[in-house]
């Protein structure tokens, strides 16, 4: 009997072990937490003319401050943009309707956010509104393109009879 | 030659089809064998608390080891921060499972399979029939669920010793800052990452514990067949693991 009860004990204490682990995986590992209720929040919207590298759960802050996440992406065909749905913490509910929103890098290879810039408006952003001063995501690519056509331009401009040998 | 390869490979399939009816005649036993749970709290001890030193000592230098190269591979491109990330989503989703099953296969496994062999190859097995117990809901059902029981928590076990162990090599020996450590893991891993883990566990516990018990079941009654039983077990067991790895990880990344 005493080495059965010692067994069980150490049954139960295996046991305890795994799910202890198995909490720490599902809590400590991802972004959940212990928040199994969602806070409550508002949904606000906003078109951009170009998105980037921009996911869903991405990180919606004001001046470095996580007020909400990305929770849907969209496209509207009427006028080719892309619809981004943020869901705003109900804390922050006093953010004027001129303000604008901008989409930032974190990092040079971090993931992109949308940063909130206050407007001056005595109005504040309800649920369903619209952002609508947007500046779009600022592409790499696009930027070295652009750079390396003007740098081609104004080197050729500048010597019309130098460049590379032939 | 190919009537040869034909033949091994019709056997093979035999024997695939016989492990999933002794699936079932386990199953079905299932609910009877919970009448006696003091048998299978026996074999969680055996297969999960007994396999407990081999799978933290081999999750903390697994997960060193990630720490290591990690580290080397993500500073090339100065993102050494992203390490809490690599290490993290490596354990939880891939390393955690497959290194525990196979060390679950070849700690737990084979003395699943050699115990069962040996109670064969002494009659135990026959004895019990005779006195109308049937040995597949005394003997075989306890060790499967104990099996199946103990292996996701092994492997979750395993994750986070991993983890605390790429930490430590990351943090303390090659000054990633801790912050970024845990909140970069924390903002990529998602939930998803973990179900995947979770997923793939309880399949090669279930696996696992299959072919080891079919295995013993179904041995020569001999010491040589007992033998031969337990080198069986770990090398399908590993065959299945890797190839279930596969099919779930092409599931879940669809």
């Amino acid at each position: 009997m005493r080495k059965s009860r010692a067994l069980n004990l150490g049954t139960g204490l295996f046991v305890l072990l795994g799910f202890a682990a198995l909490f720490f995986l599902t809590t400590q590992t991802t972004s959940h937490g212990l928040s199994f209720r969602s806070e409550p929040y508002y949904v606000v919207t906003a078109k951009f003319r170009d998105i980037g590298d921009l996911k869903v759960g991405a990180p919606v802050s004001m001046a470095g401050v996580q007020v909400g996440r990305v929770a849907a992406i969209g496209f509207d065909s009427q006028d080719f943009k892309a619809v981004v749905t943020m869901r705003i913490d109900d804390r922050f509910n006093q953010i004027p309707t001129d303000s604008s929103a901008n989409i930032y890098t974190q990092g040079l290879l971090g993931g992109q956010y949308i940063g909130l810039s206050p407007g001056g408006a005595e109005t504040y952003l309800k649920n369903h509104s619209e952002i609508t001063f947007t500046n779009s995501a600022l592409v790499l690519e696009k930027l070295i393109g652009q750079f390396l056509a003007n740098f081609n331009k104004g080197s050729n401009s500048s010597s019309p009879s130098g460049g590379q040998p032939q | 030659m190919i009537g040869d390869f034909l033949d091994s490979l019709s056997e093979s399939v035999e024997r695939l089809g016989d492990t999933i009816r002794f699936l079932v005649r386990i199953l079905v036993q299932v609910p009877s064998a919970m009448l006696r749970p003091q048998l299978i709290f026996d074999q969680i001890y055996n297969a999960g608390a007994l396999s407990l030193v081999i799978i933290m000592l081999s999750g903390l230098f697994v997960g060193m080891v990630l720490g290591l190269q990690g580290y080397d591979l993500l500073q090339r491109f100065g993102s050494e921060d992203a390490l809490g990330t690599a290490a993290a989503i490596g354990l939880v989703r891939e390393l955690g499972p497959v290194v525990t099953a196979l060390l679950f296969a070849g700690r737990a496994g084979t003395a699943l399979a050699s115990e069962i062999g040996l109670m064969r190859a002494t009659d135990q097995l026959s004895a019990m029939e005779m006195m109308a117990v049937d040995p597949v809901r005394r003997v075989v059902v306890p060790r499967f669920l104990g099996g199946v029981i103990a292996m996701p928590l092994l492997a979750a076990i395993f994750s986070m010793i991993g983890i605390y162990g790429a930490q430590l090599i990351g943090v303390q020996v090659m000054h990633v800052d801790a912050g970024s450590f845990w909140s970069q893991m924390q903002a990529s891993v998602e939930l998803r990452d973990v179900n995947e883990g979770i997923v793939k566990s309880v399949v090669f516990g279930i696996a696992c514990s299959l072919i080891a018990v079919y295995q013993g079941y179904y041995s020569e009654p001999t010491a040589e067949g007992v033998g031969t039983a337990t080198t069986r077990t770990v090398v399908t067991s590993a065959v299945m693991v890797l190839f279930l790895d596969y099919l779930i990880t092409a599931f879940f990344l669809k």
